[in-house]
């Protein structure tokens, strides 16, 4: 690689600005500037002078704050996108049909485009993942790409600059001190002491420095980016993250999905509500009562050590816990969460088995909806079979009655009675509201008599080992921004010659207005010239006879 | 009077308070040259006085308030918003010490009044808590988030003053033009509120019955005249305006309503101002910031987002993804609330690259700081009143 020579001996890498040892402009570019490019200390970083292989098109690409921000702001744009319309999460319907379905019925045309484009599933589509992972390269490599120049800068400061570096900062002085000539550097020296700078001194040459390591910000919060990029991607690995869910009824014992060898036991779920009168919002929105507490009193067992995988009987208590929302029981990194519930699920329905004439009960059943048994034994020899249990019936298909799932919301039996009148039992189909007789009429009714209900609590299991990589790169993050916003990196040079002129420039990366506090206590202390800022125009006057021309050369008048 | 009236008549204090504030503000400005180094005078110094003390009510209105109800002020439309608003107050203040620049006052304090007025548009009752909100989080993460966002307000602050200072109103040209739609829109915040307040005199109320998205039948009650009807409607109230038109399921025509009337009442109220004073809003404003140094507003609108925007990451988004891990059982689930914060987040990270890399000073970052303030705004008021959020136990 070819090398810069600088007038003053020192051998800058190809690409430098400001050589790295006297601060002389060494590109013809930065020559014409009238204030110097201080972004990186002025050196050569490597996007900036390889550009050859493949590799260096792609480091180059990634490392350009450009695209960087063009990765920000697509990111941005995408996401804000995927908030028009409810995720496909969040609609509660199953099927790719039904939920095309849902989003044209609802939302009509629009809604049609926006599922048939994938919007409606747009963060787990891979589009999405790749811009993020773009994001995350960028940061990676554009703050290797500056971070280490910038170290290296930074660490090998001279205290000596040229007076050409001095001359092109933004705020300089340059003058005899008003009084006290003679004692200016130790002036300056005390007084930049005492405003806690660090400083240097060589010679007639003092460079004073102060909140460097803020520099270091950006690049300890991009990391900090990284590490909660990386947690996020560990959640694709089996084994760090599970997230199940289960329903319990009350009393119920069940094994828990994804947590093997524990059982829960839902001893009781409460409801309670607010008892406030309804008023405000709550009314416009036609809400009657306000949710005070979702409770599920639990507990959590272990199987013994021998025992046979998802066998109930022998279980040892591990802890008791009222799950309430914003307080999950939890238990070795796994944690349930109150999530759902369902009230007055039925639980039992209770028969009379009675004489349809004479209303003479022969006895009462209670079939337990979850559990139900194949016979009942009743007064004077009579039983009851049940023939057949459809949990939640949906109606007939082909003369055969169907269940719609599972869970008895809407139960339906075939009994087989016998009775002394009819000891080879007679056949009746019982559902809510409905009875059907199929071999012609019977003596005898199943008559219903009650039911039993209880509660059942919808449950959420979630273990999450990548919560501490998340912790650690949210600290690291928030670490680093402070690190680079709050704090700030001045500098201030000074030299005088040997008839007592003072040369003074100053730099700071940002809050140049508490940069020139400093320069006026400075100022004031060391008696010296008055600094000026070659970025600010000179008064106020001036700035408002530009703005008079200009109004003259723009446009018409409104 | 209970405790809930004082808190009540303590906001009102800190409203008229910063209303005097404004006008003190504005004298102060006129009185000096505002970029020597003693920018205070004897108007700044009465200025800021009115304004803390106004702040304090402020405060107190927000510890009484914190007392009655039993939790912190922060978990309603109108209990947010005055929160924000107050913060809003509390980020100038400290700026005013650190800069000592009267012309902040004039924008900011306007602002917060606007937010107030805004705020007292929702009710205003205690709302009981679901237990989803039943947490210290609540108190942490709302309050800084809250915090965080009014200090990133404050950097359009700062801009806004800048580009008072720097566009060219006199003449007709794009930025000139989009800068009067920014007052514009100020005062179609105002429309609002003088149309909320109208009706709310006129005690107006309409029932009606509809049919929403998914076929159910529920009833919404209007509290302004209804211009838009909603989905096969049916009126329950009787002598009370029929609606011109009516809106498909999809569209919330109670809100639409409250929109259009807002710019109807806003417009009416631009258009006086402007057949009154026979020019544009803002070249009205411009004199009073024509002492105000360019390049220290400049920097002050990018240091503020600078203090900002941590503030902002840790409320809301740290802190909001550890409440969301412990109250909804994962730390983000892409609701719409969250997927603005993080946009918020995106687009202040983008400003500051922008800034640094490509020099984006003056008038481009200034109206960045603008659109930062639409999406905070945003944030608030679409997000909250408009799209869905499906998280909701209630
Ligand atoms: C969401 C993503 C990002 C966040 C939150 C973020 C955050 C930050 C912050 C807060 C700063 C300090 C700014 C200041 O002090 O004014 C910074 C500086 C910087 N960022 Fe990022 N950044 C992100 C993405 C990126 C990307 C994609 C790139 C790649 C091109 C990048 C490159 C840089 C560079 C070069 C600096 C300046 C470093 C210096 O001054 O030494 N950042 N970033």
């Amino acid at each position: 690689m070819n090398k810069l020579l600088c007038e003053c001996g020192h051998e800058n890498p190809e690409g430098t600005k400001l050589c790295q040892k006297c601060g002389r402009p060494l590109s013809a570019e930065e020559k014409d500037k009238k204030i110097a490019d201080m972004r990186y200390e002025g050196t050569a970083i490597r996007s900036k002078t390889h550009n050859k292989s493949i590799i260096d098109k792609v480091w180059n690409f990634f490392s350009s704050v450009k695209v960087g921000i063009a990765l920000i702001i697509i990111n941005l744009v995408v996401a804000s996108i995927g908030t028009i319309l409810p995720q496909e999460f969040y609609v509660s319907v199953a099927t790719d049909a039904e939920k095309e379905k849902y989003y044209s019925d609802v939302y009509g045309w629009f809604g049609e485009i926006y599922y048939s484009l994938g919007l409606s599933d747009v963060y787990s589509s891979i589009w999405f993942q790749i811009l993020v992972l773009m994001l995350g390269v960028s940061i990676i490599i554009a703050s290797i790409d500056r971070g280490i120049p910038l170290h290296k800068s930074l660490k090998n400061q001279r205290v000596k600059r040229h007076a050409s570096f001095m001359k092109r900062q933004r705020v300089i002085a340059e003058g005899q001190p008003i009084k006290n000539a003679d004692d200016t550097l130790e002036l300056v020296e005390q007084k930049l002491k005492e405003l806690n700078y660090k400083v240097r001194r060589e010679d007639q040459s003092i460079l004073a420095e102060r909140g460097r390591f803020s520099r270091y910000g950006p690049y300890v919060n991009h990391v900090g980016l990284i590490v909660f990029i990386l947690g996020v991607m560990l959640h694709l690995i089996p084994g760090f993250y599970v997230d199940d869910s289960m329903w319990l009824r009350e009393g119920e014992t069940r094994a828990i999905p994804g947590m093997e060898g524990y059982f829960l036991k839902n001893d009781k779920f409460i409801l309670e509500t607010h008892d406030n009168a309804p008023q405000g919002e709550q009314l416009k929105q036609g809400v009657n009562v306000v949710a005070k507490n979702f409770q599920t009193n639990a507990t959590l067992y272990k199987q013994k050590a021998d025992a046979v995988a998802g066998q109930a009987d022998d279980l040892e208590e591990v802890k008791e816990y009222e799950i309430r929302v914003n307080h999950p029981l939890k238990h070795e990194g796994y944690a349930f969460y109150q999530m759902d519930y369902r009230l007055n699920e039925l639980k039992s329905m209770i028969f009379d088995l009675t004489h349809k004439e004479t209303e003479e009960s022969l006895g009462q059943l209670t079939i337990d909806l979850t559990n139900p048994e194949d016979e009942y034994e009743l007064n004077d020899g009579a039983k009851v079979k049940l023939l057949a249990y459809y949990p939640d019936f949906a109606g007939f298909k082909d003369g055969v009655p169907q269940t719609a799932t599972a869970s008895p919301n809407n139960p339906a039996f075939i009994f087989k009675m016998f009775t002394a009148e009819k000891p080879e039992g007679e056949t009746s189909f019982v559902a809510i509201q409905q009875t059907l007789e199929p071999n012609g009429e019977n003596i005898y009714k199943m008559k219903f008599a009650n039911v039993e209900t209880r509660n059942m609590t919808g449950l959420t299991i979630r273990y999450d080992r990548t919560l501490p990589v998340l912790f650690i790169g949210g600290i690291i993050f928030m670490i680093g921004v402070v690190m680079g916003s709050y704090w700030n990196h001045r500098r201030i040079w000074i030299e005088q010659s040997a008839d007592g002129t003072v040369h003074l420039a100053a730099h700071t990366n940002k809050n140049w207005f508490s940069m020139k506090k400093d320069l006026d206590k400075l100022t004031d202390a060391a008696h010296l010239p008055q600094y000026v800022d070659q970025q600010e125009p000179a008064t106020n006057e001036q700035q408002e006879l530009e703005g008079k021309e200009e109004t003259e050369k723009e446009g018409k008048p409104l | 009077m209970s405790l809930i009236d004082i808190s009540g008549n303590l906001l009102y204090i800190a409203f008229f308070c910063y209303l005097i504030g404004t006008f003190l503000f504005g004298g102060a400005i006129k009185e000096k040259n505002d970029t020597a180094a003693s920018r205070a005078d004897k108007f700044g110094k009465v200025a800021i006085i009115v304004t803390i003390i106004g702040f304090i009510a402020h405060l107190a209105y927000f510890i009484t308030r914190w007392i009655y109800t039993g939790h912190a002020p922060v978990s309603n439309m109108f209990e947010f918003t005055t929160a924000f608003g107050m913060f809003i107050v509390l980020s100038f203040i400290v700026l005013y010490y650190m800069y000592k620049v009267a012309a902040l006052g004039v924008v900011a304090l306007p602002i917060a009044l606007l937010i107030i007025a805004y705020a007292a548009m929702f009710p205003t009752e205690v709302s009981p808590l679901v237990p989803s909100l039943q947490s210290h989080w609540l108190t942490i993460h709302v309050i800084t988030a809250a915090l965080g966002q009014s200090i990133l307000a404050i950097s359009s602050v700062a801009g806004l003053v800048y580009l008072l200072k720097n566009v060219n109103t006199k003449v007709r040209s794009f930025e000139s033009i989009m800068f009067e739609m920014v007052m514009y829109c100020g005062v179609l915040v105002l429309g609002f509120v003088v149309a909320t307040s109208t009706f709310s005199i006129m005690n107006y109320e309409s029932k009606f019955e509809y049919v929403d998205t998914l076929d159910n039948v529920k009833q919404t009650t209007y509290m302004m005249p209804a211009i838009f009807g909603m989905n096969e409607y049916t009126e329950l109230s009787e002598d009370k305006m029929t609606p011109v038109m009516e809106m498909p399921a999809l569209i919330d025509a109670r809100k639409l309503t409250t929109v259009v009337w807002s710019i109807l009442f806003g417009s009416v109220l631009y258009l006086l101002i402007r057949l009154v004073l026979r020019r544009s809003v803002s070249s009205m404003l411009q004199p009073l910031v024509k002492r105000v140094n360019s390049q220290l507003m400049d920097e002050i609108a990018y240091r503020s987002v600078l203090i900002g925007f941590p503030v902002f990451t840790l409320g809301a988004l740290i802190f909001a993804m550890i409440w969301a891990q412990v109250a909804w059982s994962r730390f983000w689930g892409w609701d719409p609330k969250e997927v603005w914060a993080l946009i918020t987040f995106l687009y202040y990270a983008a400003f500051l690259h922008l800034r640094l890399s490509k020099g984006w000073e003056g008038k481009k970052s200034a109206w960045l700081t603008l659109v930062g303030l639409l999406i905070i705004l945003f944030n608030l008021v679409v997000v909250n009143l408009v799209i869905a959020g499906l998280h909701s136990y209630a």
